[in-house]
């Protein structure tokens, strides 16, 4: 049981955002591995573990150097990680990651993907499955939960009404909702061990997709970024026992009650 | 450069097509262009006087799907459509649990790009979206610079849905052809969860909770002010990832947009994730005992203060008025 976990090392979301100069999502700063991948890197320990055999792959690209977010998913316990790192992948959109995303998960043959639903920074939200299209696989997004049954993954997936049972044939791609499992804390034994792990950085050249990243493959371009109308703050009172009895006045002066 | 051809992408739901779909449809035929809806299901054909009451001229039915995903097939119909009968200047997609893996899916197999989370659409001398970033604080507009069509994915609520009396679409058979492994993920059951009262995105007030409710027991609290208001019981992105409460219940960029009448956020600090799917209700009442939180800057009323007292003193309130 070989699973791939597609991770993105972002700026610190609880940090304040900006746009550089390009109007480029500033990454300059510290990048951390997204809290949204960490129920994917769990989820894949958890399965291989359950299968007894095979190993967790982390792989993910981006334009600069940094590794800790990816020494991270190494710490909770994945085997070995792919990056994909080069200067030319800044301003890559969406089917641009999926097409670099394919091109390395190619070379490890996995029985199953797992990604998150979306970024915590650009929240696309569609290169899981534009990358199951790239590779040919079977997609299920919005999992709850992930089972391996024989050769096939069962999925209860989220719906607009509930959930439902969904199986495909491995090898395939699904992605995670938060909560679907409790994601481990790195011990300081995964960190140190984590030091070790191979971590194998390709650039976009070995993979041979000129053109496809960058600004030119994205084939979009931001025309304006426009500081949007706010909202003004109304009455602030710090509760004296009579909190409810203004919320209650409130609600009758715009009618709903 | 004038626009001559969109395709909505139509969800079918229970006889009718979603409300963003609708929504989509409205503003679609604001530009002049022809509108065509694509949609699938049992009885696509039957939803023809919709898709003409809403502004589309053809609708394009993918068919009964069977037990598979529509991801997969809706996508391969729509990139045969395209190889047929021409590609249009844009093809709009709900965002949904299916929109997003038809957007994706299609995407790829066009090698189109994509632009989702899109809130606005004019017409500058080609299709500009525009696209809340850092939690709505600013806006971003965008455009394909190549060859069409480019895919849009549009947030619920961002458009208005008004019908405009035209003709029944004449319906046009758009099957997908052999799906292969990538169509191979089958649903085996459909479960749905039990609810009662307005839905989340319908809802006139919407009451949500937060991590200051401190535990999940308390999220009662929340459901029984919503019952009380004829509401509907929301969350923050914080106690859906807890565990706490499922995921439909989720308000924010991840989860749905709302845009009540009023919006009262209990224990709720304001993450940019959250206000990004609530700042557009028409009031919001918060109350938080951090007279810093960030959700005190949109509010209209905001009350710094334990939700374990104002909570249980504004159900005793309300029921007092009977």
């Amino acid at each position: 049981m070989n699973v791939v976990v597609c991770v993105k090392q972002i700026p610190d979301p609880a940090a304040p955002q900006s746009f550089d100069s390009s109007n480029y999502l500033d990454r300059s700063g510290k990048l951390i591995l997204d809290e949204a991948d960490t129920y994917g890197v769990e989820m894949a320990l958890q399965l291989v573990d359950k299968a007894g055999e095979g190993e967790v792959t982390v792989v993910s690209m981006g334009s600069g150097s940094e590794l800790a977010g990816v020494r991270n998913a190494l710490a909770m316990g994945a085997a070995k990680a792919i990056i994909v790192s080069d200067d030319s992948l800044r301003g890559t959109d969406a089917l641009g990651t999926a097409k670099v995303l394919a091109a390395v998960i190619r070379r490890v043959s996995p029985d199953l993907v797992l990604a998150a639903t979306e970024s915590s920074d650009g929240y696309t939200g569609t290169t899981p499955v534009q990358l199951a299209e790239l590779l040919g696989f079977p997609s299920i997004t919005f999992a709850k939960s992930v089972v391996i049954n024989g050769t096939n993954v069962d999925v209860n997936r989220q719906t607009e009404s509930g959930y439902d049972e969904v199986s495909a044939p491995l090898p395939a791609v699904v992605t995670v909702t938060a909560g679907v499992v409790e994601p481990r804390y790195a011990s300081f034994k995964g960190i140190m061990a984590a030091k070790s792990k191979p971590v194998e950085v390709l650039s976009v050249s070995d993979l041979e997709l000129g053109g496809q990243v960058g600004p030119d493959g994205a084939r979009q371009e931001i025309t304006s970024v426009v500081r949007a109308e706010s909202r003004q703050a109304g009455e602030k009172y710090v509760d004296d026992g009579d909190g409810a009895a203004k919320i209650v006045t409130f609600l009758e002066s715009i009618k709903v009650l | 450069m004038t626009l001559s051809s969109l395709w909505v992408v139509a969800e079918p739901a229970n006889g009718s097509f979603t409300s963003t779909s609708l929504e989509l449809l409205s503003h679609a035929r604001t530009f002049g262009a022809t509108v065509s809806a694509v949609t699938w299901g049992d009885n696509g054909s039957t939803l023809a006087a919709q898709a003409g009451d809403y502004g589309a001229t053809t609708l394009y039915d993918v068919g009964p799907l069977g037990d598979a995903l529509p991801g997969v097939p809706v996508a391969l119909a729509i990139a045969a459509l395209v190889a047929s009968v021409g590609a249009p200047d844009a093809i709009l997609i709900p965002t949904s649990y299916d929109g997003r893996d038809i957007a994706g899916r299609l995407s790829a197999r066009l090698d189109r790009p994509l632009l989702t989370n899109v809130t606005g659409l004019t017409d500058e001398g080609g299709l500009v979206t525009e696209h809340p970033a850092f939690g709505g604080i600013q806006m971003v507009n965008a455009r394909f610079t190549g060859d069409g069509p480019g895919i849009i994915v549009v947030r619920a609520k961002s458009f208005a849905a008004e019908p405009a009396g035209g003709a029944s679409a004449s319906v046009v058979s758009a099957p997908p052809g052999e799906t292969g492994a990538s169509g191979s993920a089958k649903i085996v059951q459909s479960h749905v969860e039990e609810r009662s009262g307005p839905k989340l995105e319908e809802a006139a007030v919407v009451v949500s909770g937060g991590r200051g409710l401190g535990e999940a027991d308390k999220y009662a609290l929340i459901e029984e002010i919503a019952k009380l208001l004829n509401g509907a019981p929301g969350a923050s992105r914080a106690i859906v990832d807890a565990g706490w409460v499922p995921y439909s219940h989720q308000v924010g960029q991840t989860g749905k947009t709302v845009k009540p009448t009023v919006y009262i956020a209990c224990g709720i600090s304001g993450a940019t994730q959250h206000m990004v799917g609530m700042k557009g209700s028409k009031n919001i009442v918060a109350i938080n005992k951090d007279a810093d939180a960030p959700i005190f800057q949109i509010a209209d009323l905001g009350i710094v203060g334990d939700v374990h007292k104002v909570l249980p003193a504004l159900i005793e309130a309300l029921k007092a008025r009977g």
